[in-house]
């Protein structure tokens, strides 16, 4: 094995049997090895190797199917892909927690997975006892926690709280502690499922942060996320998972992509009630968000040359004395930003109500590409100002260029025109001597 | 081909270096890889687990370690009554009482042990479902914690010792008591043994877990805890020997109050049954321990 390659994963797949999760009763393995009824004959041959799902008559599924791939010293490998498509299950295997069916995994130095924070708490103990039992669940050794405790107390901004039993925590006040255990782990490959999701956005920002830090500290990491915009902010090359199949191994910019186009996954609406989510805080909830056309049909697909409306529809639950303000931020598939937009003149107070935020972007601003817009709502006080939600890379959409279209500046030229935007802008052009 | 990796890889890396260390993760299972080295790499857990049950058990209870107390304390009252008075069984001529507290306190470690391992994938199964470390620490940090809650029963059995003796009642404690910690650790091997071969056989069937507690309290007579060794007859003593808690009671009778006799050769079997039950557990435990998260 290459000293290099720190994981190292061959053809490795893992098959579950769907339907009836039932567990197995003696009496009626019993039946079936006595040649009783015909059904449970039936269900006694089909139980698979010990330990393994049950159902009766079920043909099998493969949660994962023949998916190679490996990770060298340093890098930072998302890993996308819609529910369903395997992630998890890869995360599983990855992390010693279940064994493939098939196929075997090389990893080389120690391993720290992070599926959920918090693993382990317990209410009765205090936030001290809860870091050394949590970072000891999770590899530490309390002589490294008790090097690093402070940091983590000061990192979760918990200090007087931090003898205090954790059930007395507000929700919130545990989040932030289960985070900062986890964001202080230093094994040599880290793997992180979704749980850099949740919690406030602030806090949340101040992980993401964290994260990077880590990965630009040269660890190895493998991140799992929905959110396009912090896979692209941390990850220089994914993986993308199709029901179980490994389908794409290569830059995050393609990935994304390739995530995107392969019709799994539609971003020009979100709605987060269908999905049920609750997106926002108890003052201010998204209702939905999306992306339209001039016709105002909602859609990914937009010529260059076209005008879209992103709008945004929220729910202000109680009347604010406050400036509510919704923003928008455009970003680029690699995580960068192409321009913020944020309506001006907007007065206070605010009264309780669903509000339409409705941004028109003209056409002949934006450039050919993919583009991913995160949807905010922010109180702006006199003193400070906080975000309600902030949902990164909530929208997804496609601008596409027609070359006959744009013939006229393009002068035979038919490549790509790099730029987070490409504006039309008025030019003069004229002989002067 | 990745068999033989592993096999080269490990032995260049050491503990001295996790970053060296190459893990195969494989879908073929090997019988005899239990991880031994993982629980003393993770004895901080292990330490912390231990204080944790402490002190939830603790905090969770008005009476705290008093109820620990009384839960021997009673069955022994019931059991001087019901088997000492009504059915008037006789107690190797040390007092009821005494007779039935050391026999209760010595198995009720045994049972508690056996419980709480037997219920390590289901009350672990949130935690094992998500973190990886080696899954022997829960077992044996539950095995070590109920030695807290029998130490302190242990502490009652003494005092009533103590005062039983001084009444000159023909109690008679020797030297063997100073291996009480030995029988204990017996105990706890033989509860673990067992637990361990439970939890493995509830991966696949959770009903078993329901007749565990009633299985116990069936062995629990199977032992002569309520009655003396003594009153089984001869030609039957060989199949009381057969269970390995028979011996450890009745040693530990005969070290507290002196009453009872057993032949090295019958603890010595009794020793035996339990290595190799714990061998039998640990290997078991092992290989299902790998996937039966896929179960839950």
């Amino acid at each position: 094995m290459d000293q290099d390659i720190v994981i190292d994963a061959q053809g490795i797949s893992k098959q579950y049997r769907l339907g009836t999760l039932d567990h197995g009763s003696l009496w009626r393995d019993l039946r079936g090895w006595l040649g009783g009824s015909r059904d449970a004959a039936q269900s006694a041959k089909l139980a698979p190797e010990p330990g393994h799902l049950r159902g009766i008559a079920n043909a099998p599924f493969l949660a994962l199917d023949d998916v190679s791939f490996s990770v060298r010293r340093g890098e930072t490998l998302g890993v996308i892909g819609r529910n369903g498509a395997g992630k998890s299950t890869l995360l599983k295997v990855l992390s010693r927690i279940t064994t493939p069916t098939r196929g075997s995994v090389q990893i080389r130095g120690r391993v720290a997975s992070l599926l959920e924070v918090g693993t382990g708490f317990h209410p009765e103990l205090t936030g001290r006892e809860n870091v050394f039992l949590n970072g000891t669940i999770l590899g530490m050794s309390s002589a490294e926690l008790r090097k690093r405790f402070d940091e983590i107390v000061a990192f979760a901004e918990l200090d007087e709280f931090i003898d205090t039993p954790v059930k007395r925590y507000s929700s919130g006040m545990y989040m932030r502690l289960a985070f900062s255990v986890a964001a202080h782990l230093e094994p040599e490959i880290l793997i992180v499922d979704e749980v850099l999701a949740v919690g406030d956005s602030k806090f949340q920002r101040k992980c993401l942060g964290k994260m990077e830090d880590v990965t630009h500290g040269g660890r190895t990491v493998l991140f799992v996320s929905h959110n396009m915009g912090a896979v692209t902010s941390l990850c220089n090359r994914c993986i993308v998972l199709q029901k179980g199949k490994l389908v794409y191994d290569g830059s995050t910019g393609t990935a994304v992509i390739q995530y995107h186009t392969s019709g799994v996954f539609t971003t020009a609406a979100l709605d987060p009630a269908a999905a049920g989510l609750v997106i926002g805080d108890d003052q201010v909830q998204l209702v939905r968000a999306e992306v339209r056309g001039a016709d105002g049909t909602v859609g990914a697909e937009y010529e260059i040359d076209q005008p879209i409306t992103v709008a945004l529809r929220y729910r202000l639950l109680q009347t604010s004395a406050n400036r509510i303000v919704p923003n928008l931020h455009f970003l680029m598939p690699d995580g960068s930003y192409a321009f913020c937009a944020v309506p001006p003149l907007l007065e206070a107070p605010t009264p309780a109500g669903e509000y339409i935020a409705e941004c028109r972007v003209p056409g002949g601003l934006l450039n050919e590409g993919t583009y991913f817009v995160s949807v905010a709502v922010n109180t702006y006080a006199q003193a400070s100002h906080f975000s309600h939600f902030w949902e990164q890379g909530a929208l997804c959409f496609n601008v596409r260029e027609d070359l006959d279209k744009t013939a006229a500046y393009r002068y035979g030229y038919t490549g790509a025109i790099p730029g987070s935007v490409r504006p039309t802008l008025a030019w003069d052009v004229r002989q002067v001597g | 081909m990745h068999a033989k990796g592993k096999r080269m890889s490990v032995t260049r890396g050491s503990d001295s270096d996790p970053a060296m260390q190459v893990h195969v993760i494989s879908s073929r299972l090997t019988w005899f890889d239990v991880d031994i080295g993982g629980i003393w790499r993770y004895r901080d857990l292990v330490w912390l687990l231990i204080r944790r049950d402490f002190v939830a058990k603790y905090k969770q209870t008005a009476l705290g370690p008093l109820w620990f107390v009384l839960q021997p304390l009673l069955n022994a009252i019931v059991f001087s009554i019901i088997f000492g008075h009504v059915a008037k069984l006789p107690t190797d001529g040390v007092p009821p009482f005494l007779f039935y507290l050391a026999g209760t306190v010595a198995w009720g470690y045994f049972a508690s042990c056996v419980s709480a391992t037997a219920n390590t994938f289901v009350a672990n199964a949130g935690l094992y479902g998500k973190v990886f470390f080696p899954r022997l620490v829960m077992p044996v940090s539950t095995v070590i914690s109920n030695l807290v809650t029998v130490a302190i029963q242990y502490l009652m059995l003494l005092a009533f010792l103590a005062w039983f003796a001084t009444q000159g009642s023909g109690v008679r404690p020797g030297w063997l008591m100073l291996l009480t910690p030995l029988l204990f650790l017996h105990m706890g091997v033989l509860g673990m043994a067992v637990g361990l071969l439970v939890a493995s056989v509830t991966t696949r069937y959770r009903d078993l877990l329901l007749a565990t507690g009633y299985a116990l309290s069936l062995w629990m007579y199977a032992t002569p805890i309520v009655y003396p060794l003594s009153q089984v007859p001869g030609e039957w003593r060989w199949l009381f020997m057969l269970n390995p808690m028979t011996a450890v009671i009745e040693v530990f009778r005969m070290a507290h109050l002196g009453a009872g006799a057993l032949g090295v050769g019958e603890y010595a079997l009794s020793v035996v049954l339990a290595a190799l039950g714990l061998a039998a557990g640990l290997v078991v435990f092992n290989r299902y321990s790998k996937s039966f998260v896929d179960t839950v």
